[in-house]
């Protein structure tokens, strides 16, 4: 069986990230990227599900400029056996929304066949959380999102995921081909060791475009301004309850 | 090299360090500790002159109070409470308690008096009193010395810096910093990272130590392989004397070579000269693109060939090169917390992590890759990893750095601070080792691309035995390879009466010239730094 990874690059979890002073969108030049969190933790399932043997091959698939090459490499260097790179030059006013994604994704899907796509609950920079579940209704596959828990049966061609809801962990039983989408506590990434990352130069990575794909990406939405939240006042602090209770009744009027 | 030291030994043996163990504790590095125990009783300044109980210490540290020191009164008290106001004078017993000791809970002082001073003439004021009045003091900055230099020998007057921690200004062209001496080094960082610059130095007490401290014990740091010592990157300085004269010496100049360059003696001078209170500081540029890599290697000398290729090969971007043991792996994994280990299955005895900086990330990244996988291929390195983001580069520094933290949770931390010439850097590791047996773990971790070893000697509890089989033999081993007994930290109280070890007895006396010529009263930092016979 092949499993399916999407990856996605993204501004690094750790870097402050700024607006644009001409407000079109946010600033990534110079800014360190790389593979979003839950992403990772999507690739390391898939190689733990492969070294149980319940696969026999990881493909990760990105979509992105001629950058988002570095993380496919860095799959690669974890353990993915092979990769697929649909080109997209971004727009900043007309970004890639998930319906896209989940339309190019359903199309290298069709052509890889995999028996599970696994993807991060959503990236960190537009926190959508919409990619995953959009592609298991294009596919018509049963989903298993939010999952911190994956269990699968070969023979029974089943998957058996722990999912973290609100109200607490909900356990599912989904039939094969599936989508699943990895929540943080799913496992802990590993590091891409010096012999892997040896071993990734000699990795095939496909590259194809929408247009090979016969998706059309034509976005309905169009980002007009990008602007901070308004900052936040300063607390102040008070040193009296009298004082307290003044403000309360002539600023605040709650009293 | 003369073993001087057996002379102080014939010195009548009373006063000691009081010391305390600390049995579990529960302080990130960097903060102040509370609910110290104490084997002796409370301290009050009729008592310090009184002899103290000998709990701990190396065989010299045999120093009685200096009875020439006045005693704290309540004028004293009131007058600085007129200059200073009722703020900048502490005497609730329980901040002051925390200020008397230092960060590894190795001394502990009886100061009665805790000032707060907000300016440069508050500095002054203080000092010319106290120099009139012969009430000797100590500077404090982020109290997280390593040599028991920040602390109290006696009931001297604490004078903290921490009052004094504005940003005067920036100049964002050049990257030139000036503000006060209480400004904490992780704030001056983030501060200086906003303009897109950094600080020339980086330590794991970044969370607390204040550049004032740094200058004044010449901190060397992470950084200093790649952007050189303080000496050079302290552009200017103000500091006070004494008898409370101001040196206004902060120029912003990057060349200036009229006269004597005073502001060298009291970058790594302890406090012992005068006591600094504004810099100005040379911050890099801060470059884009920055890589890591966790490294194993079989033995040392891989280490010390992975070096050489590392300043050939990665040259201009190296901007890091550590290497710790096993031993200090495995006790980062016990006692730190979220740390994963990067190179779980690997059994060697050697790890080294490498820091690239450059202005171009895919440039530098496949140039380390490169040098790594041809290193691996020559055999130098076993195995490694390369963070693939800030967070994977963030852990592998937090087992570096926190090295020393997981140290002082075992209990007795003997730290040992040596330069040493490469290739016999490890060899004093694996000696103490046969020496001590199964009696204490060794460590051994440090800047190699500096030539320093940090040897950290842990143990349950602290105990002169222990200390006998370990000193002098480290000094005098070190000496013998005409090695610096204290690379970076310092010589503080721990290591007042080992300087011959590393330098000639002229210069040390002209050491005390100097420091009479500055101080005569001896009121700055006393009982440290320079052996008492030579003062």
């Amino acid at each position: 069986m092949k499993i399916l990874v999407a990856v996605k690059r993204v501004v690094d979890y750790a870097v402050k990230v700024r607006v644009k002073p001409d407000r079109t969108g946010v600033e990534t030049a110079n800014v360190k990227m790389s593979m979003n969190p839950f992403c990772e933790i999507a690739v390391e399932e898939a190689l733990r599900l492969r070294e149980a043997g319940a696969a026999a091959e990881v493909v990760a698939a990105t979509i992105g400029p001629a950058q988002s090459a570095d993380t496919l490499r860095t799959a690669l260097a974890m353990g993915a056996d092979r990769a697929v790179h649909v080109l997209h030059d971004p727009d900043p006013a007309r970004p890639l929304l998930p319906l896209a994604v989940a339309k190019i994704l359903r199309a290298v899907a069709l052509q890889e066949k995999p028996g599970l796509v696994i993807l991060g609950k959503q990236a960190i920079d537009d926190d959508c959380n919409q990619t995953g579940q959009m592609l298991a209704g294009l596919l018509q596959w049963p989903q298993g999102t939010f999952a911190s828990k994956v269990l699968l049966d070969k023979e029974k061609q089943k998957a058996t995921v722990e999912r973290e809801v609100d109200g607490g962990i909900e356990t599912i039983c989904l039939k094969l081909p599936a989508v699943i989408t990895t929540d943080l506590r799913l496992n802990q990434p590993r590091y891409a060791t010096l012999p892997n990352i040896m071993k990734a130069k000699s990795k095939v990575i496909k590259k194809v475009t929408p247009e090979d794909l016969n998706v059309d990406i034509r976005s309905d939405m169009e980002v007009i301004e990008v602007t901070e939240p308004p900052k936040r006042k300063a607390g102040v602090i008070l040193s009296s309850v009298d004082e307290l209770l003044d403000k309360l009744k002539n600023e605040a009027r709650v009293l | 090299m003369p073993h001087t030291q057996h002379e102080f030994a014939n010195r009548t043996v009373n006063s000691c360090r009081g010391f305390h163990w600390i049995p579990s504790l529960q302080h990130s590095p960097c903060g102040p500790r509370t609910n110290v125990e104490t084997h002796e009783g409370k301290y009050s300044a009729n008592k310090a002159s009184e002899v103290q109980k000998r709990s701990f210490g190396s065989a010299a540290t045999q120093i009685q109070r200096n009875p020439a020191y006045s005693e704290l009164t309540s004028d004293d008290v009131s007058y600085f409470k007129s200059i200073l106001g009722d703020n900048g004078v502490v005497q609730d017993e329980d901040r002051i308690a925390v200020a008397n000791v230092d960060w590894m809970g190795k001394y502990r002082g009886a100061s009665q008096l805790l000032l707060l001073p907000k300016s440069t003439v508050e500095v002054s004021k203080i000092l010319s009193y106290c120099n009139t009045r012969r009430l000797a003091v100590v500077p404090q900055g982020g109290n997280t010395g390593l040599v028991g230099g920040s602390v109290p020998v006696y009931d001297e007057v604490i004078v903290s810096l921490a009052g004094m921690d504005k940003i005067i200004s920036f100049d964002n062209i050049n990257g030139i910093l000036t503000c006060e001496a209480g400004c904490v080094l992780e704030n001056l960082s983030t501060f200086v990272e906003n303009e897109g610059f950094i600080m020339p130095l980086d330590l794991g007490a970044k969370g607390s130590c204040h550049i004032g401290g740094n200058i004044s014990t010449n901190a060397g740091g992470l950084r200093f392989i790649r952007y050189g010592s303080l000496h050079g990157n302290v552009l200017g300085l103000e500091a006070v004397l004494a008898d409370g004269t101001i040196l206004d010496m902060l120029t912003t100049l990057r060349k200036d070579n009229t006269g004597y360059d005073l502001k060298h003696l009291f970058i790594g001078s302890e406090g012992s000269l005068g006591v600094v209170t504004k810099i100005a500081v040379l911050t890099p540029a801060k470059l884009p693109s920055t890589n890591v890599a966790f490294l194993s290697c079989n033995d040392y000398t891989s280490c010390q060939k992975l070096l050489l290729a590392a300043r050939r090969n990665l040259g201009e971007i190296l901007s890091a090169f550590e290497f710790m043991d096993n031993h200090c792996i495995d006790l980062a994994m016990r006692h730190l917390e979220g740390v994963q280990n990067p190179l779980p299955a690997s059994q060697t005895k050697f790890y080294i992590l490498i820091e690239t900086t450059g202005s171009d990330e895919s440039y530098d990244k496949t140039k380390l890759e490169g040098f790594l996988l041809r290193s691996m291929e020559d055999g130098l390195v076993a195995d490694g990893v390369i963070a693939q983001d800030i967070s994977q580069a963030s852990n592998f520094w937090r087992i570096r750095e926190g090295i020393s933290e997981a140290s002082v949770k075992v209990g007795a931390v003997y730290k040992y601070d040596l330069s040493i010439p490469v290739e016999k850097l490890y060899d004093i590791v694996e000696e103490m080792r046969c020496r001590l047996g199964d009696n204490a773990e060794v460590l051994g971790y440090g800047h190699l691309g500096d030539g320093n070893l940090h040897l950290n000697i842990l143990s349950s509890k602290y105990d002169d035995n222990r200390l006998a089989q370990i000193e002098p033999f480290v000094y005098e081993w070190t000496s013998a390879q005409r090695g610096s007994i204290s690379a970076e930290h310092g010589l503080g109280l721990m290591k007042a009466e080992k300087i011959h070890y590393s330098k000639s007895p002229e210069a040390v006396q002209l050491m005390a010239s100097i420091k009479k010529l500055l101080d005569p009263n001896s009121i700055l930092n006393p009982y440290k730094v320079l052996p008492q016979s030579v003062l």
